[in-house]
């Protein structure tokens, strides 16, 4: 129920309570085991050392599953299984079936698709609304875009004859479970190279939903292998010596540990990394639509992107309009229950994911920053975080520097172009950027002076299997997606 | 009549579009064949390397922004003046243990590796670029841009082309660059830093030094506003070394080697593609 509003007629009230019934996502069509062994050589084998840690639900803090704990002798075991795959079968099929078999996995996906939809929100907290409509949609069709180009390698590198690498090792983190899962396999797949993939701790259950598909497709045993496990699992991975690749998305300071690990190898590897995305409002702006553009940037997936616009450049001219409107909306924005098809923010990962970006809320106040929070209430249980954000901030404070993960965003003013594009680009990270102006020119001139792999032009946060994605600079090297997401796997001969 | 006494050359550094003496002071002796001295090389140090790094920042917006067919006809007009310069390239080269034959190879291949590279100006991007069919109603288009600040190492023989090849690569990619000369064969790179700086190449496009590679080789790795680095020498003892520190910034590290430089292999536009960075461009479709 919409009460009456009491203030003036040509703005709405967003002080007061909007009322909305639960609109929950059922879950009785779902199937979860309570405990989930390793997917290796095709087959769920326990873990040598017999050991299991508990999938909790972010949003109740109930154990969803118990899954295994792979430590190395499971790593060389899945190293094995795919190094015999790639030697004995994944090498000597044609790349049409190659496709048809990558093909088959996109269709599974879809026919089975609400069911991933409702077991990513349980795992990892992202409203339903998002892991239906965004996640499961965009895994389906990279397994699809993926399958084609198997037989077709040979014209995406003009002169040269590509050749798969061997054995990828992939590691993958808890933000987009499902979908780092296919931006990792579905090119390594289609280029000829077997796979040993390890999903995050918080978040193994829909890549080992993915097995299951796996084996209904009938891949051949070993060519994807997936091994759950935390930290010490994907060191023994990246160490592992029979690894030709390493794939790696994730946070820049895990990143570097890998690149120094690889020194002195030959593994080819690919690092997808932290980012503190600028968004830029220029005076001439839809601010309406540009308002709408700021929070999806920030807000969505509870601000758990690496490519989020988590720092607002605003132009000094039109500041004071887009902040209220800004604070108007995140009034409205509903935090609670994932599964619920009105939730806009759901639960925050994990509970150390929760106290990282506490504690530097915590240092945003301390140094001095303004903060702005929206006033919703909060479940009782689970992990969750209002969205916050921050004014009176400037360049060197921390919650402007570094990455935090969450939905927090800090808000600065520029007067020219210029220093838009110069404290846009004072930062290590070089991932993601965003432009809101009404005048093309401006877009392609600011836009080719962010140093970012991706730009958003009067939109954000828009993802595809054809286009290419990944960061300039700390944000990592190699791409993802559409064509140039191909050469992480080759070798060029 | 006693005979002309020579003017003796002076070989010094290229830094951002001058020829400083290190500001260490130090200096190593290159030999000719019968050991009679040729030269007393700049010995660049870690301060000069981070002075050119300066240099080669500070150029690089403004490199980057030139046109492609700018920077072509800048790569071009390189050639053209290595073209007049040609019989001191040789005599260089021969001083430094080439035969005559193969003085002459080298020089004119150089040459004409400069030309390869400056057609490639502005045609990678036709190569390297997408337009990206999305699924949403977006326009979407992929563009390389370069990567930056690239530090490159140049081989022990073959000093001339190897060096040309690193130079073209780089900036034709509109990245600046700071590149180490052969250390055995030192010379003709300073000869090439004076036909730069006569050939329309801005100040800290391309900066050269001279020195003791294994001195320089971590201070290359480890500086934290490199963007790349390119080691082309053969040797696999300094390549843990490169990446492990590489890894403080996120360097996109490259290791190349040819046996011979002079030959097809080494004129590719996938060696522009290491240096370049892919960037996606989005926009709505609508009214």
């Amino acid at each position: 129920m919409i009460e009456e509003k009491k203030t003036s007629k040509t703005r709405l009230d967003f002080q007061t309570k909007w009322e909305y019934s639960p609109a929950p996502e059922s879950t009785d069509h779902i199937q979860l085991k309570d405990q989930y062994n390793l997917f290796i050589n095709g087959k769920f084998v326990e873990p040598e050392e017999g050991r299991y840690f508990d999938s909790i639900n972010p949003a109740s803090e109930d154990k969803l599953a118990s899954v295994a704990m792979a430590t190395e002798a499971d790593v060389n075991k899945a190293v094995k299984a795919a190094r015999d795959a790639y030697n004995k079968i994944w090498s000597k099929i044609t790349a049409k079936d190659r496709g048809k078999y990558i093909f088959r996995i996109a269709r599974l996906i879809q026919e089975r698709a609400r069911e991933f939809a409702v077991i990513e929100s349980l795992d990892g907290g992202k409203p339903i609304r998002e892991s239906r409509d965004v996640d499961i949609p965009l895994v389906a069709a990279h397994f699809f875009y993926y399958a084609g180009w198997a037989d077709k390698l040979k014209y995406a590198f003009p002169g040269r004859d590509p050749k798969p690498l061997g054995v990828a090792g992939q590691i993958i983190p808890w933000n987009f479970p499902l979908l780092m899962a296919a931006w990792k396999i579905a090119p390594a797949l289609a280029t000829g190279n077997t796979v040993v993939i390890k999903p995050a701790e918080t978040t193994p259950l829909t890549a080992l939903k993915l097995a299951e598909i796996i084996q209904e497709a009938d891949l051949p045993p070993g060519v994807v292998n997936i091994i759950t496990g935390a930290g010490k699992t994907g060191e023994a991975l990246v160490k592992h010596a029979d690894v030709n690749k390493i794939a790696f998305t994730g946070s820049t300071e895990v990143g570097k540990i890998i690149q120094k690990t690889l020194a002195g190898t030959d593994k080819k590897y690919s690092l997808e990394l932290g980012g503190k995305g600028a968004n830029i409002i220029f005076e001439d702006a839809a601010i309406d639509q540009a308002v709408e553009g700021i929070i999806n940037a920030i807000f969505f997936n509870q601000g758990h992107v690496c490519c989020a616009g988590s720092r607002l450049f605003v132009q000094e001219s039109v500041a004071e309009e887009v902040i209220a409107k800004l604070k108007d909306r995140m009034g409205t924005l509903i935090v609670g229950d994932p599964l619920d098809k009105n939730t806009d923010i759901g639960a925050i990962n994990s509970k150390a994911q929760l106290d990282k970006i506490n504690e530097l809320i915590e240092s945003g106040i301390n140094e001095g920053g303004e903060i702005f929070q929206s006033g919703c209430d909060l479940p009782a249980h689970g992990y969750w975080c209002r969205p916050t954000l921050f004014q009176e901030v400037s360049q060197s404070h921390r919650i402007v520097q570094e990455e935090i993960f969450g939905p927090v965003l800090t808000i600065q003013t520029f007067r020219t172009p210029d220093e838009a594009i110069t404290k846009a680009n004072n930062t290590p990270y070089g991932l993601s950027g965003g432009i809101w102006t009404d005048k093309g020119s401006k877009i392609f001139n600011t836009g080719s002076k962010i140093r970012a792999g991706v730009m958003w032009s009067n939109t954000f946060n828009k993802f595809d299997a054809t286009s290419p994605f990944g960061g300039y600079k700390e944000s990592g090297m190699g791409r993802e997606g559409g064509l140039h997401g191909l050469l992480p796997y080759l070798e060029l001969k | 009549m006693s005979e002309r006494v020579n003017v003796l050359k002076t070989y010094k550094l290229y830094i951002n579009g001058a020829f400083p003496r290190s500001e260490s002071g130090r200096y190593f002796i290159i030999n000719d064949k019968s050991g009679k001295q040729l030269a007393n090389m700049c010995r660049a140090s870690r301060k000069d390397f981070r002075n050119a790094v300066v240099a080669a920042r500070k150029a690089f917006d403004g490199w980057m922004s030139r046109s492609a067919y700018n920077r072509g006809q800048i790569l071009y007009r390189i050639a053209e003046m290595m073209e007049g310069r040609k019989n001191q390239f040789v005599d260089e080269l021969v001083s430094q243990g080439h035969s005559k034959n193969k003085a002459q190879k080298e020089v004119e291949a150089s040459i004409d590796r400069f030309i390869y590279y400056a057609g490639w100006s502005d045609k990678y991007q036709q190569v390297f670029g997408t337009v990206n069919p999305v699924a949403s109603p977006h326009f979407n288009f992929s563009m390389p841009e370069p990567t930056g600040v690239v530090v490159a190492s140049a081989p022990d023989d073959q000093p001339l082309i190897s060096l040309s090849t690193l130079i073209a690569v780089t900036i034709v990619g509109g990245n600046t660059c700071i590149v180490l000369a052969s250390e055995l064969k030192p010379l003709t790179a300073i000869t090439l830093a004076e036909v730069l700086n006569s050939s329309d190449v801005p100040a800290g496009v391309v900066n050269i030094l001279t020195g003791y590679r294994e001195e320089l080789i971590s201070h290359f790795s480890s500086h934290m506003d490199v963007n790349s680095i390119w080691y082309t020498n053969g040797d696999k003892k300094n390549r843990k070394l490169i990446q492990e520190n590489a890894s403080k910034n996120v360097k996109r590290v490259h290791f190349t080697t040819f046996d011979d430089w002079t030959k097809e292999a080494a004129e590719n536009p996938y060696l522009i593609q290491d240096f370049q960075e892919i960037k996606t461009t989005w926009h709505p479709v609508g009214i």
